[in-house]
């Protein structure tokens, strides 16, 4: 790819959304504005490689989507425009449009990006449509980088973004910011869209390792765009310190060849404490604003009890079992439960922890998880009971296809000795 | 992520009272569009090159400290931002329109990253 190419690649990530969200506020529609500042791009594919990159690209872009928006508006393309905003006569219409997009980029004000990414995350869509068309309309990624990241063929991520337009379309969901009690419920959706976006990056073992890291960067981003947005919000606060608490350990999380490091192995050298340090500002501010209790910030506070250790044996696994309870109390899960009957082990002992783990046996939703035998058998070898803690290693093998999670299995079970330890 | 430095240059001897409320508005605008979008780490101006002190260790270990900047040049770093963005491209992209918004030339330079994890 030429250089030019790629400035032009660049200009467009930084400029996209804005450039979207000020269509948007003329046409009431991110579909139809997508798609203009799309023709916009592709007209800057045409003439910048020769006449070189204008000193105002952004304005350059809205005066060529104009242009297209006019065109399209002839040819009654924008006939479908909603809200009667556009006066009935062909010729008035024209040049409301043109003035209404000569001012939508000058005054491209924060509201229009926030009206953006609410209506991309918008409930009448599916999970999917919401996180393909936020990727595209709030962080500028090409439908091809987005397919990549989510290991589905291009097409199908086409398709998946069009469908997603045409619900919003279809539903006339206004292009504006919720107030009052539905602003919360809506806030949920467009969290839960940004934290599945990290989490894709962050957790999945599969995929392009840098398309990954792509997805973790721009969650990461569209959190720190969503707390200058929504500042009161605390819930924001909360995911943006989980998920700069979390990404701050990246650099340790992978060994030499590429295996999984865990928490309690990794070199904490590599922890990235700049960016810990934003994690619990924003933590603080979360809890500031009386928030400290919500899902985001409380798994943020266990993150943060992680980050403030200096060596894994350093770490307060007291302060975090009551971050747990705390957990187990507005959502529980079993995944919860298991998560704190370890760190019961850690905070009060292995016996201690197997008696949290009790009553998890009988949990169906852990009928098949690897995890639950797994820790039982750390629990057990910690006591000498290794007979019993190689039967549930054994079981845990049995449970997981993940070739690198049994090779950690089978290690413990090669260390662990075949007689308990007399006491 | 990776960070880059983006530094503004001023000639010798600029004088800040010469800057028009224009630029500053330009430069705030950009500013907040920077914060708005994730990217600003850190931002701040620096003081004249007079104020600078530069500081030489001796061949006996002492160090010596002199007024003014370290280098004789025609222009300085007058001020920068650190940016976290996805690449040098990017980084680029916000050069362009901190060179527009400031009047000045710019220098855009990279970070060294992180231990890489592998």
């Amino acid at each position: 790819m030429s250089d030019t190419h790629k400035a032009i690649e660049a200009v467009w990530k930084i400029e996209s959304t804005r450039l979207i969200a000020g269509i948007a506020r003329v046409t009431r529609d991110i579909g139809i504005a997508e798609e203009l500042a799309q023709d916009a791009l592709v007209a800057a594919l045409e003439r910048w490689p020769d006449e070189g990159i204008p000193e105002k690209p952004a304005a350059w872009l809205m005066t060529a989507a104009k242009r297209r928006a006019i065109d399209a508006l002839r040819r009654g393309r924008m006939l479908e425009l909603k809200h009667g905003e556009i006066a009935r006569e062909l010729e008035f219409q024209q040049q409301r449009l043109g003035e209404a997009m000569d001012q939508a980029l000058d005054q491209v004000i924060d509201d229009d990006v926030l009206r953006l990414i609410f209506t991309a995350c918008h409930p009448v869509l599916t999970v999917e449509g919401r996180v393909a068309l936020t990727l595209r309309v709030a962080c500028g990624l090409t439908t091809a980088e987005i397919a990549r990241s989510f290991l589905v063929p291009e097409k199908t991520l086409g398709q998946r973004i069009f469908r997603a337009k045409k619900t919003l379309s279809e539903a006339h969901v206004p292009f504006e910011t919720p107030r009052g009690d539905d602003l919360r419920k809506r806030v949920e959706s467009v969290l839960s869209v940004v934290y599945l976006i990290f989490n894709e990056g962050y957790t999945a073992t599969s995929g392009e390792e840098w398309m990954r890291a792509t997805l973790c960067v721009e969650a990461v981003r569209l959190g720190r765009r969503l707390a200058k947005l929504l500042p009161d919000e605390s819930e924001v606060h909360g995911l943006l310190a989980l998920m700069e608490l979390q990404a701050s350990r990246t650099a340790a999380r992978r060994g030499p060849t590429g295996e999984a490091v865990l928490l309690s192995e990794q070199d904490r050298s590599f922890w990235d404490h700049a960016q810990i340090q934003r994690g619990m500002a924003a933590l603080a501010r979360a809890q500031d604003l009386g928030g400290g209790a919500h899902t985001y910030a409380l798994q943020a506070a266990i993150a943060a009890c992680h980050a403030q250790a200096k060596t894994a044996a350093e770490t307060d696994w007291k302060q975090i079992v009551l971050h747990y309870d705390a957990l187990l109390q507005i959502s529980p899960s079993p995944i919860v439960a298991l998560n704190r009957a370890v760190a019961v082990g850690m905070a009060q002992g292995p016996a201690a922890g197997l008696h949290a783990l009790g009553a998890l046996a009988a949990e169906p939703a852990l009928a098949n998880y690897h995890l639950l035998p797994s820790v039982r058998a750390d629990l057990l070898t910690k006591l000498g009971r290794f007979a019993e803690a190689r039967e549930e290693l054994q079981r845990a093998l049995a449970m997981t296809e993940n070739r690198r999670e049994q090779d950690l299995l089978t290690a413990k079970l090669n260390q662990t000795p075949l007689n308990d330890r007399s006491n | 992520m990776s960070q880059y430095l983006v530094a503004i240059h001023h000639p010798d001897n600029f004088d800040p009272s010469t800057v028009t409320e224009e630029t500053m508005r330009d430069i705030g605008a950009l500013n907040k569009e920077m914060m708005a979008a994730g990217v600003r780490f850190f931002a701040g101006g620096l003081q004249p090159e007079t104020k600078a002190k530069s500081l030489r260790a001796q061949p006996n270990g002492q160090v010596l400290i002199t007024d003014g900047p370290y280098l004789e040049a025609k222009e300085h770093v007058g001020g920068f931002w650190i940016l976290e963005v996805a690449d040098l491209d990017e980084a680029l992209a916000w050069g362009r329109k901190a060179v527009v918004a400031c009047r000045t030339p710019v220098e855009v330079r990279p970070f060294f990253e992180m231990p890489p994890s592998k």
